[in-house]
């Protein structure tokens, strides 16, 4: 399969702590992918070079077939580009209607003018009842974000993501938090989504992981350690020594 | 289906009806048109009270609603009455200039109508040359454009650069209010060209409405001034209504989740600080005339301050909230400091309210902040949703 985002030789380092260290990575379209490894990894520093909330000291992050260089994009460029990312927290507007948020998330255009003088189409309000129905949302629609359960929070987050249409989906330890019913639902959700775009899952419960079936990446010190496999990585000496062995 | 703009806003029928009712009610009892119940002075404040809402509006729109605490908003809004103001002046010295010009025997000539101009309006900080920035002073047309375009252009290129640098919270708050201080401290100066801390004066005598009384001026302002005040709730509201009001409410709740989303928010921003200082600005271009002088004092950091003051009592958030503020407190500021309001013995001490206004305002504003963050419109939203609950 292609290459849909291809990370290669990226450093960076915060006050001389180098939280990536020539970390190369790479994606392929509609790919499902996990991203494990013990706190202070870089998983999420990975997340914002990716989205361009931190820029690198070195390296290269092309993406698509055309090769773009994300480093030269602003953050709001790069969503735009198709690459959706989600909060380790759920970040939703909680202030707005559960609606509100899908819609305002839709794939349309995003400049001051086109958005304020948008008008709904049925074809986008069609898109938010399929959105709804799918994060299970449908009863909810018309309440306030913020009344939500944490769950469903995080559940509205990915309905946002998923509206945007995103070819590459980062999402920030999903399952935190979350109960075990819960869990499968967006165990679920992230399968289906994984089937028309490549996914990476940032996770520290192995259960989760293995539940998604996928490619795993195991981040060390801020760089690769091991890739394969579920079974493939926790049989890897290395991997055992810096994260399962304790 | 997509509901219309007023089944989504009943706020801005109610809002239209009583401004209606209120002008004409203040029309009908004033001296100018009516029975005379209500002083000419008095129409004044009550019009000045109307732009004062207008921009209260914009200020809750750039800070209730996108949560950019600006402390500079007043320096447009002073931009715009200063800007209106040269013409005025310059148009109604001309006028006096060539009415006593005309008795002298020999006809004068352009330049020395100027000079004369010049010297009336600048000699009072030692000039009579005509700065730069008057150059199109005697053009009514072009000033009116330029009460847009200066505070348009300044707010443009101050929110490039602010947004840019992603200066956000309070450090943005103290940049906007730095940049209202110097612009106030320049204008102090004798040689900055709008007469230093004399301001510009005579602005109430209109030029061209020579015999028209004051008591009629006062209530076409107050007229002018109540539409602006409708369209700009109009504005405020529509903008607001739609997928714009959630991008810019959005920005102010998650910043990085907006961003995230696709959605340039340094690019909203601007566009929101920007239209917000041009209605400050037509806000101000109808306040002065009325006031009938601007100087650089009402640039002061301070009136900024006071202006989060009324959105903050008011109810951010909310355009009438923003409008109920500011019409209350600056009437009841008006009261208090003009001396009406009766002082307190207390025996040992006596209450002037002349003196403890500030005082009693404060108070208040840290006890809204304290225990009603929503304000007074968050009081009548509560009342309203209990009332559609019965």
């Amino acid at each position: 399969m292609r290459t849909l985002l291809e990370v290669s030789g990226v450093s960076v380092s915060f006050d001389g702590f180098k939280a990536i260290n020539n970390l190369s990575f790479q994606i392929a379209e509609g790919e499902l992918r996990a991203v494990i490894g013990p706190n202070g990894a870089g998983k999420t520093t990975f997340m914002d070079i990716v989205t361009g909330k931190t820029r690198p000291n070195e390296g290269y992050v092309i993406w698509g077939e055309r090769s773009v260089n994300l480093l030269k994009m602003s953050e709001a460029q790069i969503a735009q580009a198709g690459i959706g990312r989600k909060f380790q927290r759920p970040t939703v507007f909680e202030d707005q209607s559960v609606f509100d948020n899908l819609i305002m998330s839709l794939k349309n255009d995003r400049g001051p003018l086109g958005v304020l003088l948008y008008r709904r189409s049925a074809r986008d309000n069609e898109r938010v009842q399929e959105l709804a129905e799918e994060i299970g949302l449908t009863d909810h629609l018309h309440r306030k974000a913020g009344e939500l359960s944490h769950g469903q929070k995080q559940w509205l987050e990915i309905g946002m993501l998923l509206a945007q249409e995103p070819r590459l989906l980062l999402v920030d330890e999903p399952a935190a938090g979350m109960t075990l019913a819960e869990r499968e639902h967006t165990t679920n959700l992230l399968k289906q989504a994984a089937k028309t775009r490549a996914v990476v899952v940032v996770e520290h419960d192995m259960d989760f992981v293995r539940r998604l079936d996928c490619k795993v990446t195991v981040l060390h010190e801020g760089s690769v350690l091991a890739e394969g496999s579920l079974d493939h990585v926790t049989q890897n000496q290395d991997v055992i020594d810096v994260y399962l062995g304790r | 289906m997509q509901r219309s703009f007023i089944a989504r806003n009943p706020s801005v029928l109610i809002f239209l009806g009583i401004l209606a009712v209120f002008t004409l009610g203040a029309t009908i009892l004033s001296e100018g048109f009516g029975i005379g119940l209500i002083s000419t002075s008095m129409i004044k404040t009550l019009g000045k009270t109307l732009c004062l809402c207008l921009i209260a509006i914009a200020m809750d729109l750039v800070w209730g609603y996108c949560g950019i605490l600006s402390l500079g908003h007043f320096a447009f809004f002073g931009l715009g009455g200063y800007m209106i103001g040269m013409w005025l002046m310059y148009a109604r010295t001309e006028n006096i200039i060539l009415t006593s010009l005309a008795q002298a025997p020999i006809p004068p000539t352009d330049d020395e109508i100027r000079s004369a101009i010049g010297n009336q309006i600048f000699g009072v900080v030692g000039g009579s040359d005509f700065p730069l920035i008057w150059a199109f002073a005697d053009s009514l047309t072009i000033q009116l454009v330029l009460v847009v375009l200066v505070p348009g252009l300044l707010a443009l290129v101050f929110g490039w650069l602010a947004f840019r640098s992603r200066v956000t919270g309070v450090y943005l708050s103290i940049l906007t209010q730095a940049m209202t201080l110097a612009l106030s401290l320049y204008l102090f100066q004798n040689d900055s060209g709008l007469r230093g801390n004399n301001g510009l004066s005579g602005l109430q005598n209109i030029p061209g409405a020579k015999g028209v009384p004051q008591s009629i001026i006062s209530i076409w302002f107050l007229w002018a001034s109540a539409i602006a005040l409708a369209l700009g709730y109009i504005l405020a509201a529509w903008m607001m209504s739609g997928k714009f009001g959630s991008v810019i409410r959005g920005i102010r709740d998650d910043e990085a989740r907006v961003r995230f989303l696709g959605y340039s928010v340094e690019t909203y921003k601007l566009v929101i600080f920007t239209v917000t200082a041009i209605i400050a600005a037509i806000a101000g271009a109808l306040y002065y005339p009325q006031a009938g002088i601007i100087n650089p004092a009402e640039i002061a950091p301070i009136a900024s301050i006071y202006l989060a003051v009324w959105v903050a009592i008011g109810g951010r958030g909310r355009i009438y909230g923003a409008v109920i503020g500011a019409a209350l407190v600056s009437l009841l500021s008006t009261w208090f400091t003009g001396g009406q309001a009766p002082s307190i013995p207390l025996g040992f001490y006596t209450i002037h309210w002349v003196d403890w206004w500030q005082v009693l305002l404060g108070v208040t504003f840290v006890l809204v902040t304290l225990f009603a963050p929503q304000g007074i419109g968050g009081a009548i939203d509560r009342l309203v949703r209990k009332g559609t609950q019965l």
